[in-house]
């Protein structure tokens, strides 16, 4: 049986990753290759590695750590942050990423999203949208008819990082993505993700159900019980986790040992029991 | 004298994992587009990522097409990986072209009502014995990333099956040839396993 996949996510900044590690007894905890090492031994299903680094110059040292990873980890992994044209999505993938992930640039330019799927393959292209609740009323459409919010839209998606509405509705962009060729969705959410309070499953569950590609949520992981809901009531295919699993509040084998207590099928790894 | 072991390069898709894979078991693969340098090789893996139709045009491209027959016909050993499992069929129906055509059947699409592709860990039940499926336990875990599997006329060949949607086959094994729909360098411990067991295989004699 297909299983659900648990995923931590490495924020990486000039090529360091961000939000310590420090519980863990690593010879270099700020380094995204050991830290990607660890956690494909310690059972993760896949990795994925956010380039948050703000300038462009940097790119090159995220090449090179994207090389590094991929020398040391025998599990799937994604990179994305600041990809904008198909030659970045190629050299990330040159260097061992087996998908990317495009988020602003996918929103600016679709075609992006349709260009790099017919030449590398839907399997490796993620859309990843950051989705923020819709509070009071509908701001002036400012996005393409099909994707517009509307009286019914209930998330925005938002670009830069979280910092620009766009005017679009999180679960319409969603199938668009899936239809310009994502093969994968990474869907994060704005208002649940830091607090710890747990996904937010609506939202999960309305793109899971939008779209026939797999979905990963991500935003507000706190407990094991959080990973379950997205999963069982959100509908996802994978839940993607930063801090449970960096501040060592649980290990992915605790992690899978609770799912699979639950009924949720995950792959058994070391120290997983059943 | 030709290379010990080669990976058949033909611009479908990033061959880095597969060439570390090899390399943390112990092997030192070369990376190879020339026709030549694939027919005097003593073991080959191709891999392949994408789409079926367009990895059989880079191979058609890359002259390449009639090497892999030759080292498959000459029975020397032999790893298909993801597309390098399709593309030993007749047909695919992705794009619907013909394919390499070892072994009869065609390549189809994963039944609808399902998330496609079929992406994450599922089991293999290995159904056949062969010395590159050995020492790895009886329903493990591989990491699968497809839209399309390969339905082979000849059950006998299939050497295990995987459930999604469909028992479809996740890996063939004829004499000196193993293929599989999985990605063995991405499925962790029990994925090097089956490169430990190729490397080991391709120097048997």
């Amino acid at each position: 049986m297909l299983t659900r996949r648990i995923i931590p996510c490495l924020d990486v900044d000039r090529g360091r990753v961000v939000k310590g590690v420090s519980f863990l007894n690593l010879r270099d905890a700020g380094d995204p290759a050991v830290l990607a090492a660890f956690y494909d031994r310690e059972g993760a299903d896949e990795l994925v590695l956010l380039d948050i680094t703000a300038s462009a110059e940097a790119r090159d040292i995220m090449v090179e750590v994207v090389r590094r990873v991929a020398d040391q980890v025998f599990i799937p992994f994604t990179v994305g942050g600041g990809l904008r044209a198909p030659e970045d999505v190629r050299r990330m993938l040159e260097a061992g990423a087996d998908k990317i992930s495009l988020n602003t640039s996918a929103i600016e330019d679709p075609q992006l999203v349709e260009r790099s799927a017919r030449r590398f393959g839907n399997q490796c292209i993620v859309v990843a949208i950051d989705a923020k609740a819709v509070t009071s009323g509908v701001r002036p459409a400012s996005a393409e008819g099909t994707v517009a919010l509307d009286q019914a839209s209930r998330w925005e998606v938002y670009s830069h990082g979280g910092r620009r509405p766009t005017g679009m509705d999180a679960v319409k962009w969603a199938r668009r993505a899936t239809e310009l060729g994502a093969g994968e969705v990474l869907l994060t959410s704005m208002n649940a993700d830091g607090h710890q309070e747990g996904y937010d499953l609506a939202l999960t569950r309305a793109v899971a159900q939008a779209v026939s590609v797999p979905v990963i949520a991500s935003g507000g992981a706190g407990t094991l019980e959080h990973l379950r809901q997205a999963l069982v009531e959100g509908e996802a295919d994978a839940a993607l986790a930063a801090s449970i699993f960096h501040y060592g509040t649980y290990s992915i084998a605790q992690a899978k040992t609770y799912l699979a207590r639950h009924g949720v099928p995950v792959r058994p790894t070391a120290g997983v029991s059943v | 004298m030709g290379k010990e072991l080669v990976i058949v390069d033909y611009q479908a898709g990033n061959l880095r994992s597969v060439v570390r894979a090899l390399e943390a078991v112990g092997a030192h693969p070369s990376i190879t587009s020339d026709p030549d340098e694939v027919r005097q090789a003593r073991a080959v893996v191709l891999p392949g990522q994408g789409a079926c139709d367009s990895a059989m045009v880079a191979l058609e491209a890359s002259q390449l097409t009639s090497a892999v027959k030759q080292v498959i016909q000459s029975g020397r050993p032999f790893l298909g990986v993801c597309l390098g499992l399709q593309l030993l069929l007749d047909f695919t129906e992705e794009g619907n072209v013909p394919c390499l055509g070892i072994f009869p059947g065609r390549v189809r699409r994963l039944p609808p009502g399902l998330k496609v592709p079929h992406m994450g860990w599922n089991q293999v039940h290995v159904v056949k014995d062969h010395p590159v499926l050995r020492d790895i336990p009886q329903d493990s875990y591989f990491y699968f990333v497809h839209s399309y599997y390969a339905d082979p006329e000849d059950s006998s060949l299939v050497a295990g099956t995987t459930s999604y949607g469909v028992s479809f086959c996740a890996a063939v094994a004829h004499d000196r040839l193993v293929a599989t729909q999985f990605h063995p360098e991405k499925s962790g411990p029990a994925g090097l396993q089956i490169y430990r067991n190729f490397v080991a295989y391709a120097k048997e004699d």
